[in-house]
């Protein structure tokens, strides 16, 4: 099977023919750094999902997450699935847990942002506003 | 009512936060004018990860990169924060009128740092012709509306222009469950970064049309499709193969624009090419006193250039209050062949310490020279296996290249 990709590793961006059997060979690429991409894209590609979920009492109706570090690509449609179905309650931390050890990656889903509640945001608004 | 301080910074974004730290750390007191309910700028609304690799040298998200900035000016007393406050006028005398719940504000400062960001060019600015339904939104518009509202823009949505705004909100609504037919471009090359055209639009097989662009938008109340057409070599559309494309949202991604107006008020002048104001390495605008960094000085792609222009510019604010700035002549910097564009565009003697240089390039080239020249002299090169010109081009140059010259020219070549 033969597969094109363009590489990401720098802003050079070779455009790279993967062929694969048995073996995984890279063509186009113009070092080594773009080899391994290529590898570790066809045999398992992964990204940092981020997104928002649900927040009760918050500054905001949502709150952007993130998981800890890249997935697996074929989990990302299922932890958005899961993910609009949570939803938290103000105020929190940045960093915040939202779900931990996802698909037994250990790997986390966390807050990334701070949120105060309603009350508390109009709260500090007025004492700004009284000195 | 009236305030007094040593500097102004106006705008709370990335580059206004970075300008308030370097200032305050030399014990000036710092005021930020934020019109925004809160600091941080666009960070807020981008939730996606890719920032801080040069300044933090990891990968954080646009949210968290603001935050470590926003934590670090909590432990400055000197520094004030005004929020939902407006600018609406600046004088020659750095006297600024400003707006917010409390009332009009008449504010006396020493120096002023303009971090005013950009705001996005809208239809109005393309001037496509058609009905006026509803569903059509600039990108960072329908991304603050996604992310930081929690509201869907639409459910069938094409994207015209190929910016990085418009990339990743190509995969952000694909990811909340719309459907996205495509992105438009009317350039031959992509606007965006590559690592944004792999996993925003090839990783989800949105197919993006280079050469072609929007030509009518149709619908009464809301949109039901608009009509795209290839363009020519010289940008035209050619009318006769327009096809339809059915939709509910059309996003724009076409670009920036710094938000200059008040300067422009008090006729600092403004590079055409930048749509920034000319600035000297010491991001000093040709007005003494006011100052200029990040997205109003000229569009950046990563934010830890942004950051870093902030840290210039609050330093300088800091040497001009103190007299440390002592500029006996300036010259004027050209360029040449490909490059666009270039912040500094201007050199003040004497230079004492290294100066970034910041380029943008006309068409995408490889294996490119960049050449620096006075008086058509050659004085140093740099070279580069590819430049784009969606990637801005930073390089550092030492004072003993830059003594004395005439004439400075950057130029590149193929």
């Amino acid at each position: 099977m033969k597969k094109e990709l363009t590489c990401i590793v720098c802003p050079l961006g070779c455009s790279l023919e993967i062929e694969i059997g048995e073996d995984i060979i890279v063509k186009g690429n113009k070092c080594e750094k773009g080899k391994n991409y290529a590898i570790e894209e066809i045999k398992n590609p992964k990204r940092i999902l981020t997104t928002t979920i649900k927040i009760k009492n918050g500054k905001y109706k949502v709150i952007p997450v993130k998981t800890t570090a890249p997935i697996p690509k074929e989990y990302i449609f299922p932890l958005l699935e899961k993910l609009s179905e949570i939803e938290i309650s103000a105020p929190v931390p940045i960093g915040y847990k939202v779900l931990e050890n996802i698909f037994q990656l250990s790997i986390d889903v966390i807050t990334t942002r701070p949120m105060e509640t309603k009350e508390n945001t109009r709260k500090t608004k007025e004492t700004k506003k009284s000195t | 009512m009236q305030k007094e301080v040593d500097i102004v910074i106006i705008g709370g974004g990335p580059a206004g936060l970075s300008a308030s730290i370097s200032s305050a750390e030399k014990g000036k007191s710092i005021l930020i004018l934020e019109r925004n309910e809160e600091l941080g700028g666009v960070l807020n609304q981008c939730i996606h990860p890719g920032f801080g690799l040069i300044y933090f040298k990891e990968e954080l998200t646009g949210p968290e990169y603001a935050y470590r900035f926003i934590k670090e000016i909590e432990k400055y007393p000197n520094i004030e924060v005004w929020l939902e406050t407006m600018v609406v006028d600046i004088t020659n005398e750095k006297e600024i009128t400003a707006i917010n719940k409390d009332g009009i504000w008449e504010i006396k400062t020493k120096a002023i740092i303009f971090s005013t960001g950009c705001r996005e060019r809208t239809r109005g600015n393309l001037q496509i012709p058609g009905t006026r339904p509803a569903g059509i939104y600039t990108a960072g518009t329908a991304q603050r509306l996604v992310n930081i509202e929690g509201y869907l823009p639409g459910e069938k949505i094409l994207i015209l222009g190929s910016g990085d705004i418009g990339l990743i909100m190509a995969r952000r609504l694909k990811w909340e469950g719309a459907e996205v037919i495509g992105v438009i471009e009317k350039l031959p090359y992509p606007g965006g970064l590559t690592r944004n055209l792999v996993q925003c639009l090839e990783d989800y097989n949105i197919p993006l049309y280079l050469k072609h662009t929007v030509v009518e938008i149709l619908g009464k109340d809301r949109v039901e499709g608009v009509y795209i057409a290839p363009v020519d070599d010289y940008g035209n559309p050619i009318m006769d193969n327009k096809r339809f494309i059915e939709c509910d949202t059309l996003l724009l991604s076409v670009g920036l624009i710094p938000e200059n107006d008040l300067l422009e008020n008090i006729n600092i002048p403004l590079d055409p090419r930048t749509q920034g104001p000319y600035v000297d390495q010491y991001l000093s605008t040709l007005k003494e006193g006011i100052f200029s960094c990040g997205n109003s000085l000229l569009v950046n792609d990563l934010v830890d250039y942004v950051t870093l222009q902030g840290i210039l510019a609050g330093k300088s604010a800091v040497r001009y209050i103190n007299n440390e700035i002592n500029i006996e002549k300036r010259a004027h910097i050209e360029i040449d062949g490909n490059l666009r564009l270039v912040v500094p565009q201007y050199l003040s003697y004497p230079i004492l310490e290294d100066i970034t240089f910041y380029f943008r390039v006309k068409e995408p080239q490889k294996s490119a020279i960049l050449t620096l020249k006075d008086n058509d002299k050659r004085i140093k090169e740099w070279r580069f296996p590819v430049v784009k010109p969606a990637e801005m081009i930073v390089i550092k140059v030492k004072p003993e290249f830059l003594r004395d010259m005439e004439n400075p020219k950057f130029s590149m070549e193929g």
